[in-house]
C-alpha cells in the first residue's frame, strides 16, 4: 500500500531526528526522501518565481482581510495563518493552506449535523488545482484521523475535538460549541498541513480535495469495521506484552506522557476554573458602578466624585471583559489541545509496544521452535524492520512534538501574562486619571477658601 | 499600610473638653456654644480641632482590645471583649502628652453612653457605634464577634466613635461622657442615676407624632427622606461590594493552583523546568496578595459603614422635631378649643359639642353664677395655656434653629469624609494594579525564559 510504502521511506532517516532545528526542514531534506513526485515538488518549492505568483494571489486575498488579526478566530486569509504557525514549518516554505470557517446546519429525515467548510491552497504539483473547496462534517475528520493512525501507527497524530462534551452540554448546536470545534478543526488539519510526513498522506489529499461522493467512496475502500475491530482486540492482547522488552528512552517517554498528561489536565481544570471565576467577578461588577450613579442622584456634593468612581469601575469591568476573551483565545483552547494530545499520545505508546510484541512473540515462537523456522526468520526480518522503522519514526516525532508542546506552552502562558498586565494597566490609568482629577479639583477648591 | 486611611491616623486628634462639664447641657448650652466660631470636624489629618477656650487639649486612644470573662446579671459564664481607652493631655508648649486617665470599658457601656447623649441631645446628630455584630460579610470574612479581625476593626470603629463625640463643639462639654473617659468603676451607676431613661419618648409618642403632625419644618421631611435614601444606597453597596470582593478573592486563589501544577511539572521538563517553576512562584505570590488588598479594602466598607449607621441619627433628630411640632400642634389646636367655649359660654351659643352642653340639656340650664365659675376656670386655662404655648413655640424654634446647625455641620463633615473614602478606595485599586502589574511581569518574564 502506498501508506507503508512511504512509511518505509520515510523510516530511512529522512525525518530529522532530534535536536535544535529538528523543526526546520531547510535542506530540504524531509521532501526530497519521500517519493518520486516530490523531489519535483522541492524544486517547484524553491522556485522563487513560481512562489511569487503565488503569493501575489494570496497578498490579494490578504488586502481584503484584516492583517491585524492574530486570533485563529477568523483565519480567513492564508496569509494571517503565517503568523500563528510560528514553530512549526518555517514559513516561507509552506506550500499548503487550509482554513475552516462557515459552519452550516443539514436536516435530513434522519438526522441534523454540521458541516464546515474547508478551503485549501496550495502550490503542489501533486494536488490538481490551486483552490479547493469541500464539505466536511465531524465524521468525515474521524475518518481521516483513523486513516491516518492506522496508516503512521507510531507517529503524533493531532488531536481532534472532542465528540461531545457531556458535562454542561444541553445543545450540541450551540453557537459556542460549534464555535470552539471550528477552531480546533482548522487547528487539526493545519497541524497535519505542518508535518513533514503526514502533509504528503493520501487520504489527507482526497480528504482536502474530494468533493462529498468521492469521498464516500473512497472511504469505503478501507479495511472494514469488523476487521479493524479484531485489529483492537489483538492489539490491546499484544500491548501487554510491548510493554515488558520496551527500550530505556521508551519508558522514559512513557513516564514523560503520563506525568505530562496528568499536569496538563490539572492545568485545563484550573484555566477553566479561572474562566468562570473572572465570569462571575465580571457579573457582579456590572452591579456595582450603577449604584454609584444613584447615590449621586441624592448627593449634591459628591456628585463629581461618585460619578467618577461609577465610571471608573465600568471602564475597569469592561478591562475583565477583554482579559477573559483574551484568555478563552489564548489560553484555553492550547491547553484543552494539550490534554488532547496527551491521549494521543498515549495511544501512540500502545501501538508501539505492540508493533513490538508482534516481533516479540515470532521470536519467543522461534525461540522455543515453534512452526516453520525459515518463514519465522524472514516474518522476524521484516518485523525487525518494521519495529526499528517505528520506533525512529517515533522518536523524531517525540522532538518535534515536544519542541512545539513547549513553544506553544511559553507562548500561551506568555500572552496569558500580557493579558493581565494590559488588564492592570487599564485599570492604573483609569484610576489614576480619576484620582488626578479628585485632587486637581480639592486643590481648586482650597485655593477659592483662602481667597 | 501604604493607603493612609483617616481612621487610624486619629489616634492623635486632640480634642477639646472642659472637665466640669454640665449633665444637663440642654439646648441653652447649644446656643451658647454655636455662637463661638466655626467647628471643623475634619476626619481626615489636616484639619485639626481648635479649643478656643483655653482648656487643656486630650488625645483620646482605644488602644487594645482583650478577651475576658465574667459573671453577668443573671450570674452566668461570659466571654466578652474589653477594651482599653487611653487619655493623654497635651502640653501647649511641648506638645508632649503625658497620659492622665486609662481604663477598660466593653462595648454594652459603649451603648449606654450613647443612649444618654440621645435623649439628653435631641438635636445633635449623634455619632453612631460601629455595628454590633458583623453584616455584609463576604464568605471569607468570619462573622464571628470574637473573630480578631473583626475585634481590630471594632477597637477602630470604637476609638473613631469617642474622637467624633470629643471633636463635637456641644457632645464634648459632657460631663458623663467626660466621667465615661475617667471614672472606670460606679459610671454606669452615675448614667442611670440621671433618670435619662424615664426622659427618653417612648417609641411609640414618637410614632403617633410622625404619623398626625400636620406642618412640620419641610427640611426635615427632605431630611428623613434624604436619610432613608442614604440608608438604603449604602446598603446596596456594601451588598454588592462584599459579592465582588467573594468573587476577586476567588479568581486570585485558583491562580495560587497553577503555582503547585507549575512546580510538579517542572521535576519531568528539562528545557522549561526552571521557567515554570519560578512562574509558579509568581502564581502564589499573586494569590496570596489578595488577602492584604481585602483587608484594607475592609476599612473601606467601615467608613462607609459608619454613614449607614448616621442616617437612623439623622432620622432620630427628625423624629424629635416631629414630636416637638405634634406636641405643639395639639397645644394650639387645645387653647383654640378651650377659647372656643369660652367664647361661646359668654355668648350663649353652643357651637361645638361639649359634655357640659349635653349635661345642661339634660337636667337643665346652670345658674349665671356657675357659668361665670366656668368662663373664669377656662379663662385661666386659656392664660396658661397661652403661656405654655409661647414657650412650646419657643422650644421648638429654638430647637429647629439648634438641630439645623448641627445638621449643617454634619453635612460639611459628611462630604468630607465620604469624598475621602471614595479617594482613599481609588487608591487602593492603584496599588491593587500596580502590584498586578508586578506579579505578571516577573511571571510573563518567567513564561518567555522557557
Amino acid at each position: 500500500m502506498e501508506g507503508e510504502h512511504r512509511a518505509s521511506q520515510a523510516c530511512s532517516s529522512q525525518l530529522p531526528s532530534g535536536g535544535a532545528g529538528g523543526e526546520s526542514p531547510g535542506g530540504g531534506a524531509p521532501f526530497a526522501g519521500s517519493s518520486g513526485s516530490s523531489t519535483l515538488l522541492q524544486a517547484d518549492v524553491l522556485d522563487l518565481d513560481e512562489d511569487e505568483d503565488d503569493l501575489e494571489v494570496f497578498s490579494k486575498d490578504a488586502s481584503l482581510m484584516d492583517m491585524n488579526s492574530f486570533s485563529p478566530m477568523m483565519p480567513t486569509s492564508p496569509l494571517s495563518m503565517i503568523n500563528q504557525i510560528k514553530f512549526e514549518d518555517e514559513a516561507d516554505l509552506k506550500d499548503l493552506f487550509i482554513t475552516v470557517d462557515a459552519p452550516e446546519s443539514h436536516v435530513t429525515t434522519i438526522e441534523t449535523f454540521i458541516t464546515y467548510r474547508i478551503i485549501t491552497k496550495t502550490s503542489r504539483g501533486e494536488f490538481d488545482s490551486s483552490e479547493f473547496e469541500v464539505r466536511r462534517r465531524y465524521q468525515d475528520f474521524l475518518w481521516l484521523k483513523g486513516k491516518l493512525e492506522e496508516v503512521h501507527p507510531t507517529l503524533i497524530i493531532p488531536p481532534l475535538p472532542e465528540k461531545f462534551i457531556v458535562k454542561g452540554m444541553v445543545d450540541r448546536f450551540n453557537d459556542d460549541f460549534i464555535e470552539t470545534r471550528r477552531k480546533a478543526l482548522h487547528k487539526f488539519l493545519n497541524r497535519i498541513a505542518d508535518h513533514p510526513t503526514l502533509t504528503f498522506n493520501e487520504d489527507f489529499k482526497i480528504f482536502l480535495t474530494a468533493q462529498a461522493w468521492e469521498l464516500s467512496s473512497h472511504k469505503k475502500q478501507g479495511p472494514g469495521l469488523l476487521s479493524r475491530m479484531g485489529q483492537t482486540v489483538r492489539a490491546v492482547a499484544s500491548s501487554m506484552r510491548g510493554v515488558k522488552n520496551r527500550p530505556d528512552e521508551f519508558m522514559e517517554m512513557n513516564n514523560f506522557i503520563e506525568i505530562f498528561s496528568q499536569k496538563i489536565n490539572l492545568i485545563d481544570k484550573i484555566s477553566q476554573r479561572i474562566y468562570k471565576e473572572e465570569r462571575d467577578y465580571f457579573d457582579e461588577m456590572k452591579e456595582y458602578g450603577p449604584i454609584h450613579i444613584l447615590w449621586s442622584d441624592s448627593e449634591e456634593d459628591l456628585v463629581d466624585t461618585l460619578r467618577g468612581v461609577a465610571s471608573c469601575i465600568d471602564k475597569c469591568c469592561k478591562a475583565t471583559e477583554k482579559r477573559m476573551s483574551g484568555l478563552s483565545e489564548a489560553l484555553l483552547p492550547v491547553v484543552h489541545e494539550y490534554v488532547l494530545y496527551s491521549e494521543m499520545l498515549m495511544g501512540v505508546m500502545k501501538r508501539r509496544d505492540q508493533i513490538q510484541a508482534e516481533l516479540d512473540s515470532k521470536v519467543e515462537a522461534l525461540t522455543y521452535k515453534k512452526g516453520d523456522t525459515d518463514l519465522l526468520t524472514e516474518e522476524i526480518g521484516k518485523l525487525e524492520d518494521k519495529v526499528e522503522c517505528a520506533n525512529n519514526a517515533l522518536k523524531a516525532d517525540w522532538e518535534r512534538w515536544k519542541l512545539n508542546m513547549q513553544n506553544d506552552i511559553k507562548s500561551a502562558f506568555t500572552d496569558m501574562a500580557e493579558e493581565n498586565i494590559h488588564y492592570y494597566e487599564q485599570c492604573l490609568a483609569t484610576w489614576e486619571s480619576f484620582l488626578t482629577s479628585q485632587t486637581d479639583l480639592h486643590l481648586g477648591e482650597d485655593s477659592e477658601d483662602k481667597l | 499600610m501604604e493607603q493612609a486611611l483617616p481612621d487610624p491616623e486619629r489616634p492623635l486628634k486632640p480634642a477639646a473638653l472642659e472637665p466640669l462639664g454640665r449633665s444637663d447641657a440642654g439646648l441653652e448650652a447649644g446656643v451658647g456654644e454655636e455662637a463661638e466660631g466655626s467647628r471643623e470636624e475634619g476626619s481626615g489629618t489636616d484639619t485639626m480641632t481648635e479649643n478656643n477656650f483655653g482648656l487643656k487639649k486630650i488625645e483620646i486612644s482605644v488602644s487594645e482590645a482583650e478577651k475576658r470573662t465574667g459573671r453577668n446579671a443573671m450570674n452566668m459564664q461570659e466571654t466578652y471583649t474589653a477594651y482599653l481607652i487611653e487619655t493623654r493631655s497635651v502640653e501647649h508648649a511641648d506638645g508632649q502628652s503625658v497620659l492622665t486617665d486609662s481604663l477598660w470599658r466593653r462595648y454594652s457601656e459603649f451603648e449606654l453612653l450613647r443612649n444618654y447623649l440621645l435623649v439628653y441631645y435631641p438635636h445633635i446628630v449623634v455619632p453612631p457605634l460601629p455595628e454590633k455584630r458583623a453584616e455584609f460579610v463576604w464568605h471569607k470574612l468570619s462573622a464571628d464577634n470574637m473573630d480578631p479581625d473583626f475585634v481590630e476593626r471594632r477597637r477602630i470603629g470604637l476609638e473613631n466613635f469617642l474622637l467624633r463625640v470629643a471633636s463635637h463643639p456641644i457632645l464634648c462639654r459632657d460631663k458623663i461622657f467626660y466621667l465615661f473617659l475617667t471614672q472606670e468603676g460606679n459610671w454606669k451607676e452615675t448614667v442611670n442615676e440621671t433618670g435619662f431613661q424615664l426622659k427618653a419618648d417612648s417609641r411609640l409618642k414618637a410614632l403617633n407624632a410622625t404619623f398626625r403632625v400636620k406642618n412640620p419644618d419641610k427640611r426635615f421631611t427632605e431630611l428623613k427622606h434624604y436619610s432613608d435614601e442614604l440608608q438604603s444606597v449604602i446598603s446596596h453597596l456594601l451588598r454588592v461590594r462584599a459579592r465582588v470582593a467573594d468573587r476577586l478573592y476567588g479568581v486570585y486563589k485558583v491562580h495560587g493552583n497553577y503555582g503547585r501544577v507549575f512546580s510538579e511539572w517542572s521535576a519531568i521538563e528539562k528545557e522549561m523546568g526552571d521557567g515554570l517553576q519560578s512562574a509558579g512562584h509568581h502564581m502564589d505570590v499573586y494569590a496570596s496578595s489578595i488577602d492584604d488588598i481585602l483587608e484594607d479594602e475592609e476599612h473601606y466598607a467601615d467608613q462607609l459603614k459608619e454613614y449607614l449607621f448616621y442616617a437612623e441619627a439623622l432620622r432620630a433628630v427628625c423624629r424629635k422635631h416631629e414630636l416637638m411640632q405634634y406636641d405643639l400642634e395639639m397645644a394650639a389646636q387645645d387653647l383654640a378649643s378651650k377659647k372656643q367655649q369660652c367664647e361661646e359660654l359668654a355668648t350663649g351659643t353652643v357651637r361645638t359639642f361639649s359634655l357640659k352642653g349635653m349635661t345642661t340639656k339634660l337636667f337643665g340650664q346652670e345658674t349665671p353664677e356657675q357659668r361665670e365659675a366656668r368662663i373664669k376656670v377656662l379663662e385661666e386655662q386659656i392664660n396658661e395655656g397661652e403661656q405654655q404655648l409661647k414657650s412650646k413655640n419657643l422650644e421648638g424654634r429654638e430647637f429647629v434653629k439648634n438641630a439645623w446647625t448641627d445638621i449643617e455641620r454634619f453635612k460639611e463633615q459628611k462630604n468630607r469624609d465620604l469624598k475621602e473614602a471614595l479617594i482613599s478606595y481609588a487608591v487602593m485599586q492603584i496599588s491593587m494594579c500596580k502590584k498586578g502589574i508586578q506579579v505578571w511581569t516577573n511571571a510573563k518574564e518567567c513564561f518567555s525564559k522557557m
